[in-house]
């Protein structure tokens, strides 16, 4: 499945809720879920640190040349949001990655948690993402 | 008895609603917000006196030079200065105390001590530590309790004779300490220190007279007592300003400029280069005739009345912890729940139309020293109501069990 295509999935999904309530407590559910990220990667090293939560980021490229990531927070709704990025990036080349619009968080009324001013580490966090994409893209250029 | 209505009135940004819910404003030690009466004043000025001040000889010149010395004199014995030359306008406390830690240099050495408390919001702590590696003098911590309390004797063991300067906050804006300045200013004298004192959460909510407290130093910030952003106030007794050394360069601040030499202005022009906030001036003036019109006491009694209010109700709710919880307090409550994210409460509580703050509060060695990262923070203003912290706590429990 396309990023698009796992952006247009979400939207969906968040289509069902009506009020910001429903919304929030299926976010808060979402970042209830299990940690996303292996404990040994919740250090200094991987910490993107806003100033309201804390964000863990872990990336790595499998076989097909396809980023995975993983990551964690501390404040659940920050991570419920996390979670939704992961869903849509995490599996896909640097290239995709890179092209990404990222406009369903806008599309399902989250784009405020990805202002600056909040510093919850999330503008951070997308910023890293593409940090690794474009990091990997280079050395598998490197490699060829 | 204040009439809280009458007073919600004068604040025509209190009657809008957020997120479709009537808008409970409970972030005032960020910032807070202005009455008409403030609002009119600044608007009158630019209608109708704005000119640039000083030396200007033609009438509108005149006009907005009165009315912003005026201004200065109102504030000088509002704060019961011996003298208006005494006041010397700022954009705020931080640049207040910047300018005392950038022109003291010059009485600190190697080997000499600057004293602060553990609960310095970032602003009377970072000048003081660049001070302290500018000279190689060493920067020491006074640590508050566990409660948020300084002990005086704790004090009196940081202070000797190495001691040039003791910054301290007069309220905590994490934890709503007010602290014995008047103390631990008697205290510093004996040890032969000066004292500044910030005084950014005090000016709103307290009587603040420095002749009683005798510090050299009292820094505010316009905005927080009900004035416009952009004007601050650094008290200086007068024997200490005209020791000191000019801040910044420029206009205004000198008598007569030749290419070989120039001779500074006489006090408190001297620290204030360029063309000032003159309508932030006469914005303040009128944000204290307007405290004073009711009464700092009165206001002190009533806020009191909804902090303690709010932290009974507070107190009720499961894993439930203060932080701050000394016997003299003003306004600030800060606090955590056990097993949930401040930002997550912050988050929700937004959305149900409550504005506070979450976070360090600029206040990072103070938060961590509890073993935290964030707190959540209601501050509280003249205008707030006890039917608000009813919507608040509602509002609190329905993010809680969301987050549970």
């Amino acid at each position: 499945m396309t990023i698009q295509k796992k952006e247009n999935a979400i939207v969906e999904e968040f289509r069902l809720f009506d009020d910001w309530m429903d919304k929030y407590a299926h976010l808060i559910e979402l970042g209830k879920e299990l940690p996303l990220i292996d404990e040994k990667y919740k250090t200094n090293q991987y910490l993107i640190s806003g100033c309201q939560s804390r964000v863990w980021l872990f990336a790595e490229l499998d076989n097909d040349g396809k980023i995975i990531f993983t990551a964690d927070s501390d404040a659940v709704i920050t991570k419920g949001i996390i979670s939704l990025l992961i869903r849509a990036l995490s599996g896909h080349t640097p290239k995709e990655i890179l092209d990404a619009g990222l406009g369903f968080l806008d599309e399902i009324g989250l784009k405020e948690h990805l202002s600056p001013t909040r510093a919850n580490g999330l503008v951070s966090m997308i910023k890293q993402i593409q940090f690794y994409a474009r990091a990997f893209q280079l050395k598998s250029r490197i490699k060829k | 008895m204040l009439d809280i209505n009458q007073i919600r009135n004068d604040f025509p940004i209190l009657q809008q609603t957020v997120n479709g819910k009537p808008l409970v404003y409970f972030d005032n030690a960020a910032t807070t917000q202005k009455p008409m009466q403030v609002i009119d004043r600044m608007s009158r000025y630019y209608k109708n006196e704005n000119s640039n001040v000083h030396r200007g000889v033609h009438y509108l010149s005149q006009v907005a030079t009165e009315a912003y010395e005026a201004s200065r004199t109102y504030i000088a014995n509002y704060i019961h200065a011996s003298d208006p030359s005494e006041i010397v306008f700022t954009r705020g406390t931080t640049e207040s105390i910047n300018l005392v830690a950038s022109v003291f240099e010059s009485f600190i050495k190697e080997e000499d001590e600057i004293v602060i408390t553990s609960m310095e919001h970032h602003s009377n702590l970072v000048p003081w530590q660049q001070l302290c590696f500018r000279t190689g003098a060493r920067l020491v911590v006074v640590k508050a309790s566990v409660d948020g309390e300084l002990d005086t004797r704790e004090f009196e063991k940081a202070l000797n004779d190495k001691t040039r300067l003791v910054a301290i906050a007069h309220i905590s804006n994490v934890l709503g300490t007010i602290n014995p300045v008047k103390e631990i200013t008697r205290l510093a004298h004996a040890a032969g220190s000066v004292v500044v004192i910030d005084g950014a959460q005090a000016i709103a909510h307290l009587p603040v007279n420095v002749a009683d407290i005798d510090c050299e130093f009292y820094a505010f910030s316009g905005h927080k007592t009900y004035a416009p952003m952009g004007i601050g106030v650094l008290y200086g007794k007068k024997k200490w300003l005209e020791k000191l050394s000019p801040y910044q360069y420029g206009g205004e601040m000198i008598e007569s400029v030749r290419f070989d030499k120039t001779i500074f202005n006489s006090l408190p022009y001297k620290f204030e280069a360029g063309t000032p906030n003159v309508a932030g001036a006469l914005g303040l003036e009128e944000a204290m005739r307007y405290i004073a019109g009711f009464g700092v006491d009165e206001i002190k009694q009533y806020e009191d009345k909804l902090m303690d209010y709010a932290t009974g109700e507070l107190k009720k709710l499961e894993g439930m912890q203060i932080i701050g919880t000394a016997k003299q307090k003003a306004a600030v409550i800060s606090f955590v729940i056990e097993g949930i994210h401040a930002y997550d409460l912050g988050t929700l509580l937004d959305k149900m139309g409550v504005a506070l703050r979450t976070g360090n509060h600029c206040a990072q060695p103070l938060v961590e020293s509890y073993g935290l990262t964030s707190t959540v923070r209601i501050s509280l203003a003249m205008y707030n109501t006890l039917e608000e912290i009813d919507i608040f706590m509602g509002a609190l429990q329905k993010a809680v069990s969301m987050l549970r």
